[in-house]
């Protein structure tokens, strides 16, 4: 019940949004389909953690408390970026960047967007899987796309390409996958792309083609999650469209494609019984924390600065999975969560102060604090939180992340430190010379949605001082089905 | 599951086809006989399709030919058509790589892809298995169609091309896939081109052309 | 080996020989019918040749050996390859000295010495000629030995008359490899025999022309000669692709007088078929620049190895 809500309601508002988007009232529906799904993500929660594991739809959707976390999480960033984007849109309809009908565009892709990315986090078949990521992908292409500027029509083509070849080459893992589950579970076809059915035979599996597979879908998905070198459509996608996307884009649609790499991995290294996962995770993830390390410094535009920071993030992230094990991942899906919620919070203020500013570039987005304390705040307390400075959530993560590295790869610690710090640098001096200094702003026509911002910060803060026992508990059987290490 | 030596010798010539005129595509400076080779290749697959869910006789193996008719051998093409008449680009430009050098790399390619497929295919217990290569190289040559082409109409047929190498793969190596997926990847690839007609028209009303070159200012030190 | 694989053998170099300006006059006649022109005679190509044998050879001034003797080698050379291609017969006695590869040698060799002779004299179109048909021909030997290639892998032969017979004598079956191959062999035979569009054998002084710039120095006998061997390497051609492509027809396994007597309509009905099948592409083709001649052959090359690919890969 709780979960068609939870399907539903996205689906059903984006139909509705399509019809209705450009009237007067359509953000506030948005606002109220986002809480409709962010209810029913959390009766479905409870329910998860009051039965356990779910099994439902003829078994095409399965929910376990490594995608359950995840459907909460988005339900609620979608959730706050709803509320976030009313007047945020309504700026940038009076600027004129906007008109009615792009505005009716957004709210129904919005909705689109979210009903996707929750059919792929509960989707039980790889297969729906694969569609639904695809049908994401498309739904953001025409919201990055949505001001119609050259460089954001620029970003879009980019986007799709990149994104349309990765999503082929996961569509040939999945195939190999199908070929290689087949001939374990039978030729009926029907349940062999079944992610349950396949876990319980992993172990039968024939490697050679699943480790082919995994390359295949690794490189797919990977692209999706903006791992190195395949990232170069994520800073133009996060810079060239509007900050809500920029948002859900790094708060979400990155978490759900590295949860498909993930699901992925599962199989495969129960299948492979070697470390070739693993060790390609590791790779990838490394990559792509040094790169957008050092390609933070070069960065003039404030969206693409945190675009490469939510890379830098994302490859924490793969590293850590593909160190595996019950810390490293428990340390994973923590810094997921709060990467997820900090990274929001700092788009929301970043919009904002980019509307005051009128400008995206870092050099004219001067005196934060003196023009509007409650923006300013949230940019830098949102930056320290992603730097990780203590005691905010990130720290921990991070924290656990390395002390487990040390452990296991002791090799990578050092690359990992100095990447963090030259991240930090790069970031830290930025945010300072936009914080301080005199004000150059305008006054906007309507009040900034400021609460999401310090909504999140909030949350990930408690997250860094006390992980409610619960919630532990989940990320706990969630690590130990990711299981490896 | 019976195959007669003639319904392999149809299914292997179809998959001989298929390649051939991936090496068509790789070629071909005319958008509009892009798109027209696009349509072959879907007939071409969809004839395959047929064959095998005759021979098979696994019913959503029809169901999975009729969706390629409608799609990929009318559908799409008419689609294209009617957006490069709309849009008037007829010609792409010189490709990045000269014809004889293009050609080149695609040999090299079917080799590799040879290479690539041949621990699936002695896995496969299709009687198709010979074929996997074949698809392994028609979405590399559609790669790199897409690769060395400026105009996005092109980019796009090569996109397309590529899914249906992707098809056929599916359908050698285990007869399709099951009909949920395949059903799910032809919504995605019909939806693909409709939000690519509507990028089109925006690009081109934003640059005058649909040519790529325009798309080249986001850089790093932006 | 019998008498008769002897008088086989003969019979088809003779045949070769005086039968290659009938092909050569045939397709012209048919290509003239599609263009709506009045056919020449079909003995025109006899009576050129006669007319020339009649007239007094004039030699360039500082011709060496090498340019006199050229149209010898490369008559002879043709006639040799006529020797080893089954037309008729397949139990040629020749079988056994030499097969297809040497058979591209013997072609090759004639090249040589055509190409030879026309930088001999030292004028501007000979070299050029010269030079434009070592161009094509290193474009065209490597696909039509990767033709040759393929036929052999599916025989399991390299010798031309064995591979014409495994090829006639099996099961009938759909080959794409083969198909891949005849349209490979089939540019490569325009491009080989200086036809459209590559090179126009209709007109003279025209500065895309490859060989009839390298005949620009000979006359008479000489002149016959080259003509009559290019005359010959068509027919050669014709009869490589109906051996590897189309071996039906010709008298099989052990010599055979009544075989032997049916195949020779049934080659007469081949070379008809193919005149008018040449001429039908050589109308409906342009004549590519020359710059564009590469192109033309790496799509042949590209041909002749997809095909030897899907040989590979799908065993067919």
């Amino acid at each position: 019940m709780e979960f068609a809500v939870l399907l539903a309601t996205p689906l059903g508002g984006s139909m509705l949004l399509a019809l209705w988007g450009h009237r007067r009232r359509a953000a506030e529906i948005n606002v109220a389909l986002s809480l409709v799904t962010f209810l029913a993500a959390t009766a479905l929660t409870a329910r998860v953690i009051g039965e356990g594991n779910l099994l439902t739809g003829r078994d095409q959707f399965f929910i376990d408390p490594f995608n359950v976390f995840l459907v909460a999480l988005t339900a609620f960033v979608g959730l706050t970026t709803a509320i976030f984007s009313r007047p945020y849109m309504r700026v940038e309809i009076e600027h004129g960047r906007l008109n009615a009908h792009r505005l009716r565009l957004y709210h129904s892709m919005y909705q689109l967007f979210m009903a996707m990315m929750l059919v792929a986090l509960t989707s039980n078949n790889l297969g729906l899987l694969w569609v639904a990521m695809e049908a994401a992908t498309l739904s953001t292409v025409l919201l990055v796309t949505l001001y119609r500027t050259p460089a954001s029509l620029e970003a879009g083509w980019k986007y799709f390409i990149l994104c349309g070849v990765g999503i082929a080459q996961a569509l040939f893992g999945t195939i190999l996958l199908y070929f290689a589950a087949e001939k374990v579970l039978g030729a009926e076809g029907v349940r062999a792309l079944l992610w349950t059915d396949l876990a319980a035979v992993k172990g039968e599996l024939e490697p050679t083609v699943l480790s082919l597979a995994f390359v295949f879908l690794l490189v797919g998905y990977g692209t999706k999650v903006g791992l190195a070198p395949l990232h170069n459509w994520l800073p133009d996608a996060h810079a060239e469209g509007p900050t809500p996307v920029s948002a859900v884009l790094s708060g979400l649609l990155l978490n759900v494609a590295i949860y498909a790499v993930v699901r992925c991995k599962v199989l495969v290294e129960g299948s492979l019984q070697s470390s070739l996962p693993s060790n390609m995770l590791m790779g990838f993830g490394l990559l792509s924390v040094v790169l957008a390390a050092f390609f933070l410094w070069r960065q003039r535009d404030i969206k693409r600065l945190f675009a490469y920071s939510s890379i830098e993030h994302m490859g924490i992230v793969t590293f850590a999975f593909g160190m595996g094990g019950a810390v490293a991942n428990f340390a994973a899906l923590l810094h997921m969560t709060v990467h997820s919620l900090t990274k929001s919070a700092i788009f929301f203020a970043v919009g904002h102060a980019a509307q005051k500013a009128g400008s995206q570039r870092m050099e004219d987005i001067r005196g934060l604090l003196a023009m509007n304390p409650t923006i300013g705040w949230g940019l830098m307390l949102g930056s320290l939180a992603i730097l990780g400075v203590p005691p905010f959530g990130v720290f921990a993560s991070e924290f656990l992340i390395l002390t487990t590295a040390m452990k296991q790869q002791p090799w990578a610690t050092p690359i990992l430190l100095v990447a963090l710090g030259v991240a930090f640098a790069a970031i830290f001096g930025r945010v300072q010379s936009m914080v301080y200094g005199e004000a150059t702003g305008r006054r906007l026509p309507h009040q900034p949605a400021l609460l999401p911002v310090f909504a999140h910060l909030a949350l990930v803060l408690l997250l860094g001082l006390y992980i409610p026992p619960y919630l532990a508990e989940w990320y706990r059987a969630a690590a130990r089905m990711i299981g490896g290490g | 599951m019976n195959f007669t030596s003639l319904d392999l010798q149809l299914l292997n010539t179809c998959a001989a086809l298929l390649l051939l005129v991936s090496f068509a595509m790789l070629s071909q400076r005319r958008i509009v006989s892009l798109v027209n080779l696009l349509a072959l290749q879907g007939t071409l697959l969809c004839a395959a399709t047929l064959l095998l869910a005759w021979r098979t006789g696994q019913h959503h193996l029809y169901l999975s030919a009729a969706l390629t008719l409608a799609l990929k051998v009318v559908g799409l093409p008419w689609l294209l058509h009617r957006l490069i008449r709309r849009l008037e680009v007829y010609w792409d430009t010189e490709p990045l790589i000269n014809m004889p050098g293009a050609m080149l790399v695609g040999l090299v390619t079917v080799v590799f892809a040879f290479g690539l497929a041949q621990p699936i295919a002695e896995l496969a217990s299709t009687a198709t298995r010979n074929a996997i290569g074949i698809a392994v190289a028609v979405i590399l040559l559609a790669f790199i169609t897409m690769i060395t082409r400026r105009k996005a109409m092109s980019q796009v047929v090569g996109f397309l091309s590529m899914e249906n190498g992707l098809f056929f793969g599916a359908m050698s190596a285990t007869y399709g896939m099951p009909m949920v997926v395949e059903l799910g990847v032809a919504l995605d690839v019909l939806v693909a081109v409709l939000v690519l007609g509507i990028f089109f028209f925006q690009i081109r009303e934003q640059f005058d052309s649909l040519d790529l070159h325009h798309l080249e200012s986001l850089r790093e030190d932006q | 080996m019998s008498g008769l694989a002897w008088f086989t053998q003969l019979l088809e170099v003779l045949a070769a020989i005086s039968l290659a300006p009938l092909f050569l006059g045939w397709v012209n006649q048919c290509r003239a019918w599609l263009q709506n022109r009045r056919a020449p005679s079909l003995l025109l190509p006899y009576r050129g040749i006669r007319k020339l044998f009649h007239k007094d050879a004039v030699l360039a001034e500082g011709a060496s050996p090498l340019f006199r003797a050229a149209p010898y080698v490369v008559f002879g050379a043709m006639v040799a390859a006529a020797a080893i291609i089954p037309s008729m017969g397949t139990g040629l006695p020749f079988t056994t000295a030499a097969d297809a590869i040497a058979l591209v040698g013997l072609f090759a060799t004639a090249r040589v010495f055509m190409s030879l002779a026309a930088m001999d004299i030292g004028t501007a179109f000979g070299t050029l000629g010269a030079r434009r048909e070592m161009m094509v021909g290193f474009l065209a030997e490597p696909a039509l030995l990767i033709v040759i290639f393929v036929a052999s892998l599916l025989s399991a032969t390299t010798a031309l008359p064995l591979i014409a017979e495994r090829l006639a004598t099996q099961a009938p079956a759909l080959y794409p490899s083969l198909a891949f191959t005849a349209v490979a062999f089939t540019m490569v035979l325009l491009a080989e025999n200086a036809r459209i569009p590559v090179d126009n054998p209709a007109t003279h002084l025209e500065l895309t022309m490859i060989h009839e710039a390298m005949l620009l120095e000979y006359s008479a006998r000489h002149l016959a000669l080259m003509e009559w061997a290019a005359a010959l390497k068509l027919f050669n051609y014709a009869c490589i692709g109906f051996a590897l492509f189309v071996p039906w027809g010709a008298s099989t396994g052990e010599p055979d007088p009544a075989a032997l007597l049916l195949s020779m309509p049934v080659l007469v009905g081949k070379l008809a078929v193919a005149g008018v099948w040449l001429a039908l592409l050589e109308t409906v083709s342009a004549k590519l620049r020359v710059f564009r001649a590469p192109e033309f052959l790496a799509t042949a090359f590209m041909f002749a190895v997809l095909g030897l690919l899907v040989h590979l890969l799908l065993g067919a």
